[in-house]
């Protein structure tokens, strides 16, 4: 979307008054950050011993990589789960039957309006008192992501089931179908068509979201990546930025992979 | 039931300090997303490219990776420091890592705001001889503000549950103080649980209903 419908296309004057006030924009990103590359060069964080660690296969293969192993397999752990719960409190919400649509809701609404943490941290603490063991930081971790972003995703299907034109349902009633059929072979796979774009969206959040273990130590990519190399080159900057680069890369492909989707579904209006 | 009566008002200090940060880091993150917005369809590519730089960045990053980044960064490395007392310092530090990640949000649902608005109200700004300052501040941005005062809506309960990873810097909000209590009352764990996320439905539940009467009292007829 193109947003030149807000001021004129510039005369000769307006295209030197804006070249002059790139200019000065662009000295104005600049000097600003000439001010963090000092600070952070006062303390040494752009010496290049801070920086080759990163490039070194020991440092990957200690830090990086299993702290990446342990954010994917959170997120992939917690899609699963989330999608699993997702369809059925969805299916449960749309139910005709009240003693099953009520619950489900309060279940959905109470999960969505609970910080992660506090499910994250009842769990890892709160564990031992109420089931005798202590569960690892990684199930703590998927318990919270599956509550939560499950909660999500059965809103997402369930708004994706209900912008469908009812004659879809009625036509399929009209054909004999019991409800189970109807909501499985009719509606679900139209809703999760329209839907898919939002629920990959979700799973950034997720993907996100699994950043929060390290609060209770599990070994993501924050935790390994920024403490771990940190604590042996003291090189928080170089180490932060990098840690972020890596995020930045999987979510804005998967952000890609979205609207690849939306277009190719023909979702797009 | 016992320890969350008996320790009433360290919950409440908990919960003033996760309404203050949350109250604080709106406000930021209204006025940073609405600046971000005007960046991102200013007629300067320089501005509209650093806006969309930014945006994506920290759309992509996690909160949890921002704050570390506020505390060690900002904090520790960059040697900004906001005030003398330490949990001030914190604070603000805070604030700032919730302002940087809000904004971005706000600033999407701002510029899917202005998709809504016609073509035609910025046009007829233009052919009175406003220019791009005015057409956006006078014309354009108002309706988009009226047209996602609901989705500003979910980004403002977001930041209010975000407000619990405040504690990676320092912060002792809601989330620090439940889990002190369940490491001194470990046999209340459930009721402890559901009275901290009680709180939370108490704070957002408003909040959505606020959000949602205002939407439909805004909305722009057309």
């Amino acid at each position: 979307m193109s947003y030149a419908n807000l001021y004129e296309p510039p005369g000769p004057r307006g295209i030197r008054r804006n070249r002059v006030l790139a200019a000065v924009v662009a000295l104005v990103l600049l000097g600003l950050a000439y001010v963090v590359y000092v600070r952070f060069d006062a303390k040494d964080q752009w010496a290049a011993d801070k920086w080759t660690p990163l490039l070194r296969g020991d440092v990957w293969a200690t830090f990086i990589l299993p702290g990446l192993a342990g954010t994917i397999g959170a997120a992939v752990v917690g899609v699963v789960l989330a999608g699993l719960f997702g369809l059925l409190f969805a299916t449960a919400r749309l139910s005709d039957h009240r003693w099953i649509r009520v619950p489900a809701a309060a279940v959905v609404e109470f999960f969505r309006s609970v910080p992660l943490l506090l499910l994250i941290f009842f769990a890892f603490f709160g564990s031992y008192m109420l089931i005798g063991v202590n569960i690892s930081a990684f199930a703590a971790v998927v318990f919270g992501l599956t509550l939560y972003n499950g909660s999500v995703i059965a809103e997402i299907i369930r708004a994706g089931v209900q912008s469908l034109p009812r004659g879809q349902s009625e036509a399929a009633q009209a054909i004999g179908m019991r409800k189970g059929q109807v909501m499985r072979l009719v509606l679900l796979p139209q809703a999760f068509r329209t839907m898919m774009p939002a629920i990959v969206s979700q799973f950034v959040v997720l993907l996100k979201d699994s950043a929060l273990g390290l609060i209770v130590g599990f070994d993501e990519l924050v935790n390994r990546g920024l403490n771990g190399i940190a604590a042996n080159f003291k090189n928080t900057i170089p180490a932060a930025i990098l840690i972020a680069a890596i995020f930045i890369l999987i979510n804005f492909s998967l952000d890609r992979l979205a609207t690849r989707l939306s277009t190719r579904l023909g979702t797009t209006r | 039931m016992e320890a969350l009566l008996f320790e009433r008002d360290t919950i409440f200090a908990a919960f003033w300090m996760t309404i203050r940060l949350t109250a604080v880091s709106a406000l930021g993150s209204l006025v940073l997303g609405t600046l971000l917005t005007a960046m991102r369809v200013a007629p300067l590519a320089s501005l509209r490219g650093a806006a969309n730089t930014y945006v994506t960045m920290m759309r992509n990053t996690p909160l949890t990776l921002v704050l570390m980044f506020t505390g060690l960064g900002v904090g520790a490395q960059l040697g900004v420091e906001l005030s003398d007392d330490i949990a001030t310092n914190n604070f603000w530090l805070a604030v700032i890592g919730l302002t940087a990640y809000t904004s971005a949000f706000v600033c999407e649902a701002l510029r899917s705001g202005l998709n809504t608005v016609p073509v035609g109200q910025a046009e007829a700004a233009r052919s009175l001889g406003l220019g791009f300052t005015k057409t956006l501040g006078l014309i354009t941005l108002p309706q988009a503000f009226r047209a996602v005062v609901a989705p500003l809506g979910s980004i403002m309960i977001a930041l209010t549950k975000n407000t619990t990873i405040a504690l990676v810097v320092g912060v002792g909000e809601a989330s620090v103080r439940m889990r002190e209590m369940i490491e001194t009352y470990g046999d209340q764990v459930l009721e402890i649980f559901l009275g901290f996320a009680a709180g939370f439905v108490l704070l957002c539940l408003p909040m959505g209903l606020l959000f949602g009467w205002l939407s439909r009292r805004m909305a722009v007829a057309r």
